[in-house]
């Protein structure tokens, strides 16, 4: 009888609980990895800010040091410049992104496999992307060396002019960038209500007009997830940067990522609270797109619960 | 449909259209014929600078043999299977599971740790460098493949999740439902309800995974150093150090390195798309 009794009861403490206690199970093997090797290292590597620290050695407390070291150093201005610069131009790839795709969104012969091979610079890597690119612009034997002679550039180097390497690195991001933005907006242009479109030509709405008032709209999602990933893009450009100038000439097509590398583990000796004060201030930058994000993400699931 | 199908537009437009779209195709392509043009070269058309003539040889066999036989390419491309299968694996499963957990339970740190695993997924790559690198260090692990990819799986979930999680939210709720109401416990739910129906999910972020994991390139740099675990990107690289001017070489590396990533995208075209927009099918 006893033995009768109490097993049920323990069913019904599991089946009470377990809708409480299993979302936990599922989760911890994840947020444990995320919390040990993501969460955890933004506040240690803040914290490692504050400090002198070659990797071996004990550290040394030094305060703010780093950061008004920082406020001197011209090579971190020239970075933070650059950084601004790949901002800015890097987000022409969301405008030639959507032209491309509304050029594209068409129905003839082939044109699925000439999307895909639109597409096709997003999947190739960085590392090749950038190899390709410091080969065109090499000065005597580039694919871009005759047009110089052209043009009376004879042997000029873009990426060995200070003036000039910066917008040869971003021009080559910019190539898998469009292909990213184009395959946004593509999805976007298919989405698209053709009611919508259809009254808006029943009113007369035409070319321009059709396209600002009631396709742009529409393409709201795209848009935002376009601009998104390029600002991510944008201040995380490191691979292009290594692969093709390391920051050269004398640090001037230098970024914030690169820089961060270069003080923390280069030759120039191992300077990781240095290098920690400049990951920290690209994660600020960083921080206030992802809170913006996020806030939308927020907003939406508002309006997804309603 | 926007803008107005082609064929209601006169057909002088059409005939323009139809010119225009391989003349902006070869356009957008220049970079990657250069490389397959000049994985054909041989070194003498390079310093003679006949970059889009006729190839004066075609060497295409002979510098891939150059290749894989006088640099470690072999060694390279199989550590980056290596570390990219496992890494794909990893992120799914553990993803699998958040995703549900975040999608399906109401509790109050649920949006919290679901904004946690987004906001981690975006920050750069520099904040985690150093105690990531030295983590990795204490743990016997620095200079290893399991030490990429343990990192790897771990930031990879914070996507993975947020796409898991959407994913299993818009699944219909009556299914779980009836499933508890007959009795079924919360395991075998996710197990044999839920996980059958993400298949196009797990699809899409396998895809996705792989095609970022074989393209990175930062990691493989802070968290190896020698050619017996280095992936092909790193490994690209460091050749590129070493032959300074043989962009036959590199351009037949690069072929190789392109390969399997594009292979992939052509097979799962659909599902890597799907991947890329969030699964966002809204407008």
């Amino acid at each position: 009888m006893e033995l009768n009794n109490s097993k049920p009861k323990r069913i019904t403490w599991w089946q009470k609980n377990q809708i409480k206690i299993s979302p936990w199970i599922f989760l911890a093997p994840g947020l444990i990895f995320f919390f040990i090797y993501v969460i955890a290292p933004i506040f240690v590597s803040i914290g490692i800010s504050f400090y002198q620290w070659d990797g071996l050695s004990p550290s040394i407390y030094v305060g703010l040091q780093n950061y008004i070291e920082l406020l001197d150093d011209e090579y971190f201005y020239i970075s933070l410049w650059n950084n601004l610069k790949w901002l800015i131009f890097f987000m022409l790839a969301v405008p030639i992104g959507l032209g491309l795709a509304i050029f594209l969104n068409q129905i003839v012969f082939g044109i699925r496999l000439i999307k895909s091979l639109f597409f096709f610079p997003f999947v190739i890597s960085q590392v090749v992307i950038g190899l390709i690119f410091t080969w065109f612009y090499q000065p005597n034997y580039g694919v871009i060396a005759p047009f110089l002679d052209l043009i009376g550039l004879e042997g000029f180097s873009i990426l060995a002019n200070e003036d000039t390497a910066t917008y040869g690195i971003i021009f080559a991001g910019l190539y898998p960038q469009i292909a990213y933005c184009l395959i946004l907006y593509l999805t976007g242009l298919n989405n698209i209500n053709p009611e919508q479109i259809e009254a808006g030509r029943m009113d007369g709405a035409k070319g321009f007009h059709l396209f600002w008032n009631i396709v742009l709209p529409q393409l709201r999602h795209a848009t935002f997830l376009a601009i998104v990933v390029t600002v991510i893009g944008a201040l995380r450009s490191f691979d292009m940067v290594a692969i093709m100038t390391q920051g050269g000439p004398y640090g001037y097509s230098n970024v914030l990522a690169y820089y961060m590398f270069e003080q923390a583990l280069s030759e120039y000796g191992y300077r990781m609270g240095y290098g920690s004060a400049i990951a920290t201030v690209l994660f600020t930058i960083m921080m206030f797109y992802i809170l913006f994000f996020i806030y939308r993400m927020y907003r939406n699931e508002r309006e997804d619960n309603n | 449909m926007f803008p107005t199908p082609i064929h209601q537009r006169p057909i002088i437009n059409q005939y323009i259209y139809k010119i225009f779209l391989p003349i902006s195709l070869i356009i957008w392509l220049i970079p990657i014929f250069g490389i397959l043009m000049t994985s054909i070269r041989g070194l003498g058309d390079i310093t003679a600078g006949n970059m889009w003539g006729t190839p004066s040889e075609f060497l295409l066999f002979s510098n891939l043999y150059d290749v894989f036989t006088n640099t470690p390419m072999i060694k390279y491309t199989l550590n980056s299977f290596k570390v990219t299968i496992p890494t794909m694996l990893g992120a799914v499963a553990l993803s699998c599971m958040t995703g549900f957990a975040l999608a399906r339970y109401k509790f109050k740190t649920n949006l919290i740790i679901f904004f946690i695993f987004i906001a981690g997924n975006f920050v750069p790559f520099q904040i985690l460098m150093i105690p990531v690198r030295d983590l990795t260090f204490k743990i016997g692990l620095y200079n290893t493949i399991t030490g990429l990819v343990l990192f790897h799986v771990a930031f990879q979930t914070g996507f993975c999740t947020l796409f898991m999680r959407n994913f299993i939210k818009a699944l219909p709720q009556e299914l779980i439902e009836a499933a508890r109401m007959d009795g079924a416990s919360e395991f075998k739910i996710f197990w044999k309800i839920i996980l059958p129906l993400t298949r196009p999910a797990i699809a899409a972020l396998c895809v996705l995974i792989f095609t970022f994991i074989w393209n990175d390139y930062f990691w493989a740099t802070v968290l190896i150093q020698g050619d017996h675990a280095m992936p092909i990107t790193a490994g690209l690289k460091s050749l590129n150090g070493q032959w300074i001017t043989a962009y036959h070489l590199l351009s037949t590396g690069s072929i190789v390195a392109a390969i399997p990533p594009v292979i992939m995208f052509f097979l799962m075209q659909k599902h890597f798309i799907a991947g890329l927009t969030l699964g966002a099918t809204k407008g």
